[in-house]
């Protein structure tokens, strides 16, 4: 019989407090093939692992459990301590007596019976381990990143720039992402376009990247080191190699729509440029909007193009690419700002977003840079600011904080004064979160020299009057209600992940939080790592971030992949499936479930691609006659599991 | 007085969803019943209905199945097998006569903890009524 060895962990108070971990260690060393039994109060630490490295050695243990925190955190650390004292990796198991049992229960009998059960569970498993060495793989050197905002941008020039073949994938006709909307950056005031746009022309003209706008990732197969990636390039219909950006078609176009990029402030053709700086430099045709590609229908646009760049001809193309690693920067949008109608946006036009108040600012915006009412073009001289739109509402909206609310409300109230200087600016909000590297300093300026009134409060009711926004609202410090006639009404709306990012985490296999933002590995430790291996996550697509922290995630994000793709072979787990062939009778149906194709017949048996094979079990629960089994998962050793499980 | 009947539970949890989000259960402090065991699997899918009877044949007066949820499998359609397979087993244990509230199947992803910890409540609170599993239980 194997010689197993049991060591328990107290985890300071977090086990030990629950779960009577001296009676665990007792009840396993009378458990049979147990000859080492042992509790210490931190196995994590170096006296703990010592413990575990005599222990073997002393006592010739066969394999160890480790009865600790969740496998997700310990795991790696044990089986590495395992292997210095000579064992294989595989001959240690860990029994999760933390998160699934010490701190879910109260009552110390029970929680230490359940304790009991879980670790004799991982020692039934323990002792019927095969020793496995990792399977290698070759790794293709090549990076994706979903999304051309300024996370991609960063992540996709920092993996060029060490080298790497990077493709950037953007849906949108150009790269910049919400960034490239943005007036002034806080707490500089530095001009948003003027330090994004250098770094967006470096992505266009970069050897290592390739960039392909106006495509959507469609499907990835594959694994870490080896993803094959099908990307959709939606068809521009303007050859831009041809076009010279003259901006004859747009003169010529008859078609108007709303300007997306100045979120509907302004109107744009059906073909259109987003952007004077867009990357790539051209024009795209929105079919959605043109009457028609066919001459006969309109085909204006093409008549006057003297370089011939328009062709209606273009087709949406398939382009599928190889590559090791890929970080998602699928970024933000907005909360939606219908389901906020007390706010009266969309009735009053002049009840704005922050990023239409963005675009109104901007010196490149709607209005040149000057502070004007969309309705009447006049300058408004009472503007109301309302934080926390959508954000910290749990009951009717999105729970969480959208963290940089705060700052750029601060930092609207503050651009506003510099446009209008006897403008007044009001605030109101239910807390000021300003932590960040001169983030405090810059809300006090808004105070202090730019006469900013803050009001702790929320806003009861906007409704027009007299050709006036009365914004009813409570101060809560005077308490006192307050009656503001504004000009203007700018909403400081949620944050929220990109519509596309449920549909592209489905393709990923990444999953989601419960705000829909991409979820990380582990919060705190694993904070740009996505739970699927060679994925990493990059910006606001994870969480609300501000731009030194979305650029710092992006270099994060892009160093990861880095640490994959600078490896000539990456190691893939052994714990894939494997045929007895004496039992297989070659029916083909776990061919049939195999959702990567690691499956074949051959001379009327299973084989197994063990490159391919992932160890999802998928094969085995298909299997009539238990021919195919997961190695170190085996029917018998969740059947030994079950049993004891149940305290047989 | 009589002890009060403490069900016991063998939940199949698959490592990346359901076994994840039972650890943010831990992670995040929120309590529910001890009679549940977990023994995690690489996927829903890789449940094999004999580990259901192996679970009723030794005593579990109840057994969870816990997945991803539908599209979102890690290995992409393990928890599809898994949703046809254990509507099979369902049927059979219907018929066979074992009370149906004591075989579930759930969808928890890694977020769900809160999700997670109120699924074991429920199903401790359905259990205590029925007593003890006797249908399937071998004489051990």
């Amino acid at each position: 019989m194997k010689r197993t060895g049991v060591f328990v962990c107290h985890c300071g108070i977090n086990i030990a407090g629950t779960v009577d971990v001296k009676r665990v260690a007792k009840e396993l060393s009378k458990h049979s093939g147990v000859v080492h039994s042992e509790d210490y109060v931190y196995m994590c630490s170096d006296p703990g692992q010592n413990l575990i490295i005599d222990a073997i050695k002393e006592k010739k243990l066969d394999n160890v459990v480790i009865a600790c925190c969740s496998p997700t955190l310990h795991e790696t650390t044990f089986r590495n301590t395992s292997e210095s004292a000579g064992l294989n990796k595989f001959q240690c198991e860990i029994a999760n007596i933390r998160e699934q049992c010490s701190w879910v229960h109260k009552d110390m009998d029970k929680a230490t019976e359940k304790a009991i059960k879980i670790t004799k569970s991982a020692v039934e498993k323990v002792r019927r381990n095969e020793s496995l060495e990792p399977i290698s793989i070759p790794v293709t050197r090549r990076a994706l990143v979903i999304g051309g905002g300024i996370a991609g941008i960063q992540s996709a020039l920092d993996l060029a720039n060490t080298g790497f073949e990077v493709i950037l994938v953007e849906r949108e006709p150009s790269i910049g992402g919400h960034m490239i909307q943005l007036s002034e950056t806080f707490p500089t005031l530095d001009c948003s376009q003027c330090i994004l746009t250098p770094k967006m022309v470096e992505v266009s003209k970069h050897p290592n990247i390739k960039l392909m706008t106006y495509s959507e990732v469609q499907e990835i197969s594959g694994y870490v080191g080896n993803f094959i990636v099908k990307i959709l390039k939606k068809p521009t219909y303007v050859d831009a190699d041809k076009c010279t950006l003259c901006d004859e078609c747009t003169k010529v176009c008859p078609v108007v729509v709303s300007n997306e990029f100045d979120l509907g402030l302004t109107g744009r053709r059906a073909i259109y440029i987003p952007f004077p700086q867009a990357i790539p430099a051209t024009y795209t045709l929105d079919i959605s909007a043109c009457p028609g590609l066919l001459p006969i229908a309109c085909g204006k646009c093409a008549d006057v193009c003297e370089p011939g760049a328009i062709d209606f001809d273009m087709k949406p193309k398939i382009v599928e690419e190889e590559v090791g690693a890929i970080i998602v920067a699928s970024g933000f949008d907005l909360y939606e700002k219908e389901l906020m109608g007390e706010y009266g946006y969309g009735k009053y036009p002049d009840v704005l977003d922050g990023l239409q108040f963005e675009r109104l600012l901007s010196a490149s915006g709607p209005t040149m840079g000057k502070v004007l009412r969309p309705s009447d073009r006049k300058e408004p001289k009472e503007v109301v600011f309302i934080q926390c739109v959508g954000s910290r509402d749990p009951e009717l909206h999105c729970p969480y904080c959208s963290k940089i609310c705060c700052m750029y409300t601060a930092k609207h109230a503050m651009l506003y004064k510099h446009h209008v200087h006897d403008g007044q600016a009001y605030i109101f909000y239910i807390d000021i979160r300003s932590g960040g590297k001169g983030y405090e300093e810059f809300v006090q300026r808004a105070v202090e020299e730019d006469g900013v009134l803050y009001l702790r409060g929320k806003v009861s009711k906007i409704f027009e009057e007299k050709g006036k926004i009365k914004v009813w609202g409570v101060d809560t410090l005077a308490g006192k209600d307050i009656e503001i006639d504004a000009d203007m009404v700018v909403l400081a709306m949620a944050m929220r992940p990109s519509k596309e990012a449920e549909e592209l985490a489905k393709k990923l296999k990444i999953a989601l939080d419960k705000d829909g933002f991409l979820a990380e590995a582990h919060p705190k430790l694993r904070p740009v790592e996505s739970v699927s291996s060679g994925m990493f996550l990059a910006g606001a697509a994870q969480a609300p971030k501000d731009i030194p922290e979305a650029v710092a995630q992006a270099s994060g994000a892009a160093s990861k992949a880095v640490a994959i793709l600078s490896q000539e072979r990456l190691s893939h787990a052994p714990t894939v499936a494997k045929v007895n062939v004496n039992l297989c009778s070659g029916c083909g149906m776990c061919v049939l479930v195999c959702p990567y194709d690691a499956l074949s017949l051959k001379d009327g048996k299973v084989e197994v691609n063990e490159v391919l094979c992932e160890g999802c079990g998928s094969c085995s629960a298909t299997c009539l006659r238990a021919a195919i089994q997961v190695k170190n998962l085996t029917p018998l050793q969740v059947n030994e599991m079950i049993k004891v499980s149940l305290g047989g | 007085m009589a002890e009060e009947f403490e069900p016991k539970i063998v939940a199949f949890l698959c490592k990346w969803c359901s076994s994840a989000g039972s650890d943010l259960a831990g992670v995040s402090r929120m309590e529910y019943p001890s009679n549940v065991v977990p023994i995690t699997v690489m996927c829903s899918g890789s449940i094999s209905p004999l580990y259901i009877f192996s679970a009723f044949n030794r005593g579990a007066d109840g057994v969870l199945v816990s997945g991803c949820h539908p599209g979102d499998c890690h290995y992409i359609k393990g928890n599809f097998y898994a949703r046809r397979r254990i509507a099979l087993v369902k049927k059979l244990l219907d018929y066979i006569g074992l009370e149906p509230q004591r075989f579930q199947m759930s969808w928890v992803s890694a977020a769900e903890g809160k999700k997670y910890t109120q699924i074991i409540k429920d199903f401790v609170k359905e259990l205590k009524p029925l007593g003890p599993q006797t249908k399937l239980r071998r004489n051990l």
